[in-house]
């Protein structure tokens, strides 16, 4: 019984794309829309996909684009996490420290672009930097707030049980902040695509984000289609990704997760 | 085991705490809400900082911090990890101590078989019922062998039959581990059926320590009184000394003879079940004997508490259902009333 409603769900959950498909394949195949190259029907979009892997150009873009994110969503996120746990656990270095990221914090990450590009120059680097800044304030904010906000009883508890300031810090301090850690993660995860692809239009000439350029500059809407297809199933990946890590790792026991 | 001994501790609303717990003694503190119960715990456990000395078994443990002191701790809160399971929560202490597995998973077995919790090893704090949580809590302080037992209300919150099985349980497991306890409650039913020692803290203060029953029958000041609510508290108009150790006082109709050495009595306090009441005139003579009119019988499981009128004192007499059954009284009946002489007890104004 709850099988079948749980098919239901799905089947009614998946019926607004579904017909979403259908109208843009109608108003494509009979050129409702002016301009039939500037609104290819769904059909042309997935043949122009097909294409696009068989040739390798999308493939070997994605690959570019990806390892990108994953270097700089990793090492954002590592180095965040680290500068967070140390803020939140340690109150003179989140006094020190709590000023220059409040300041740093609110500047959009593609703001930094114009002065990585000077400093860095346009080459692999400067995507990954974008996207480690872009991770990196975001979960020391999250980290250092999360660890902050353990209720002070937990600490005392298992001082009074024994327990050495790291043992606090690792076995109780920081799973009861992962809730908030796992937050700057997941919002994160699918920015630092969306950060990508602007750093890769404006400045790489490889990647998903260089591939849309490209497209734009031959009018090939349905290339552009298929790059922004790929985006957001990306983005929805990454954040899914983060979702059941933190379901695994804080679900059983978290009432929120 | 050891003592404890506080020595001009100051903290919050404490101020100047003076106290000594006795070896292996169960030490209950009872007092209104923000009397300072928990700030004296948390003083003993070292989890709050203070002015003052603590000193456990003659060490002064003022720079001791809380994991180094020995104490056990089941905070009110309970404070139950909610990332582990009721087994991890209670072998973190011992994990924290450096005991080896094989002997810390013996240990937690063997302390979920005394708090009867074998069977929720494997479930999560949120997945527990108010009385099991207290249950792991009790179990997870006694895990590293502590010296002393700090318990911050285990019972309370409870419905009134879980708490009544807590307690018992509690009772078995102190006195079997023979450890010195500080039992914080504001339950004085509770703390009378637990308590060596009871004392009774208000605005930071000790106002009493003593054994149960002379907490009860021997209310230091008019707060203890008042605390413990079950007395007959009278205002004296005037007091006259009749021979030495004895006192004649009055208030409105009534006069009464009582033992005190001194003049200056302003009130008394009289145990309800030190009043008699009967509904035929008494033998005997006519000291401290007076006639009311019963305002108000109402029953107590198996006590039943009449109000009674002597002029214009209020009067709260309680006898055994037992005893009343065998009186013909109902309300608006007069009645003749015989206060106990022998534990009549002055009250300092």
């Amino acid at each position: 019984m709850k099988n079948k409603t749980g098919r239901l769900q799905s089947v009614w959950g998946a019926l607004p794309i579904a017909l979403f498909v259908v109208v843009w394949e109608i108003v494509g195949r009979f050129n409702l829309f002016p301009g039939q190259f500037f609104f290819p029907p769904f059909s042309a979009v997935v043949k122009e996909f097909y294409h696009l892997t068989a040739n390798g150009v999308l493939g070997k873009n994605f690959l570019s684009s990806l390892t990108r994110v994953l270097i700089g969503l990793f090492s954002g996120s590592i180095a965040g996490i680290f500068v967070g746990v140390v803020m939140g656990w340690r109150n003179v270095v989140n006094k020190a420290l709590n000023p220059i990221i409040s300041l740093l914090y609110p500047i959009p990450a593609l703001g930094w672009l114009p002065l990585l590009m000077l400093w860095i120059g346009i080459n692999e680097m400067l995507p990954i930097t974008i996207i480690f800044i872009c991770s990196f304030f975001p979960v020391v904010y999250n980290t250092a707030t999360g660890i902050r906000h353990v209720d002070r009883k937990y600490i005392q508890a298992a001082e009074t049980l024994g327990a050495s300031n790291m043992r606090i810090l690792f076995k109780v301090v920081i799973p009861l902040a992962l809730p908030n850690i796992f937050t700057g993660l997941r919002l994160e995860a699918g920015m630092s695509w969306r950060v990508l692809i602007a750093a890769e239009m404006v400045a790489i000439p490889t990647g998903i984000g260089a591939l849309l350029m490209q497209a734009e500059s031959l009018v090939r809407v349905d290339i552009i289609m298929v790059c922004l297809i790929v985006l957001s199933v990306m983005c929805l990946l990454f954040e899914k990704i983060f979702a059941l890590a933190e379901k695994h790792m804080v679900g059983r026991w978290s009432t929120h997760a | 085991m050891p003592d404890i001994r506080l020595v001009d501790v100051s903290k919050h609303i404490c101020r100047g705490l003076n106290l000594t717990i006795k070896d292996k003694e169960i030490f209950v503190v009872v007092g209104t809400t923000g009397a300072g119960k928990t700030t004296l715990l948390n003083v003993i456990a070292g989890v709050t900082d203070y002015e003052g000395s603590v000193l456990i078994d003659g060490v002064r443990m003022d720079k001791v911090s809380p994991r180094k002191r020995g104490v056990g701790y089941l905070f009110q809160g309970l404070a139950l990890f909610p990332h582990l399971t009721v087994e991890a929560n209670i072998s973190f202490g011992l994990q924290a101590c450096g005991v080896e597995k094989a002997t810390a998973d013996k240990r937690v077995l063997s302390l979920m078989e005394m708090v009867r919790i074998k069977h929720l090893a494997h479930r999560y704090p949120h997945m527990l019922s108010g009385g099991e949580k207290k249950r792991v809590a009790l179990a997870r302080s006694l895990a590293p062998s502590p010296q002393i037992l700090l318990l911050d209300e285990p019972t309370s919150s409870l419905d009134h039959q879980t708490a009544k099985y807590l307690r018992s349980e509690l009772i078995d497991v102190l006195k079997k581990l023979e450890i010195t306890t500080v039992y914080v409650t504001h339950d004085l039913r509770e703390a009378e059926e637990i308590a060596d020692r009871i004392a009774l803290m208000s605005h930071g203060k000790m106002e009493q320590v003593s054994s149960p029953k002379e907490f009860f029958f021997d209310p230091r000041n008019e707060s203890v009184s008042e605390f413990v609510g079950m007395l007959n508290i009278i205002e004296c108009s005037q007091s006259r000394v009749l021979t030495s150790g004895l006192v004649e006082v009055f208030s409105d109709e009534m006069r009464m003879v009582l033992p005190y050495d001194g003049n200056n009595i302003k009130k008394i306090a009289i145990p309800p079940d030190d009043i008699y009441i009967s509904d035929v005139k008494p033998p005997g003579p006519a000291l401290n004997r007076f006639k009311g009119k019963v305002k108000d019988i109402s029953r107590h499981g198996s006590n039943v508490r009449v109000k009674l009128s002597i002029g214009k004192n209020s009067l709260l007499a309680e006898l055994p259902v037992t005893a009343f059954d065998e009186l013909s009284i109902e309300e608006g009946n007069e009645v003749h009333v015989v206060i106990k002489l022998r534990r009549l007890r002055y009250v300092e104004s």
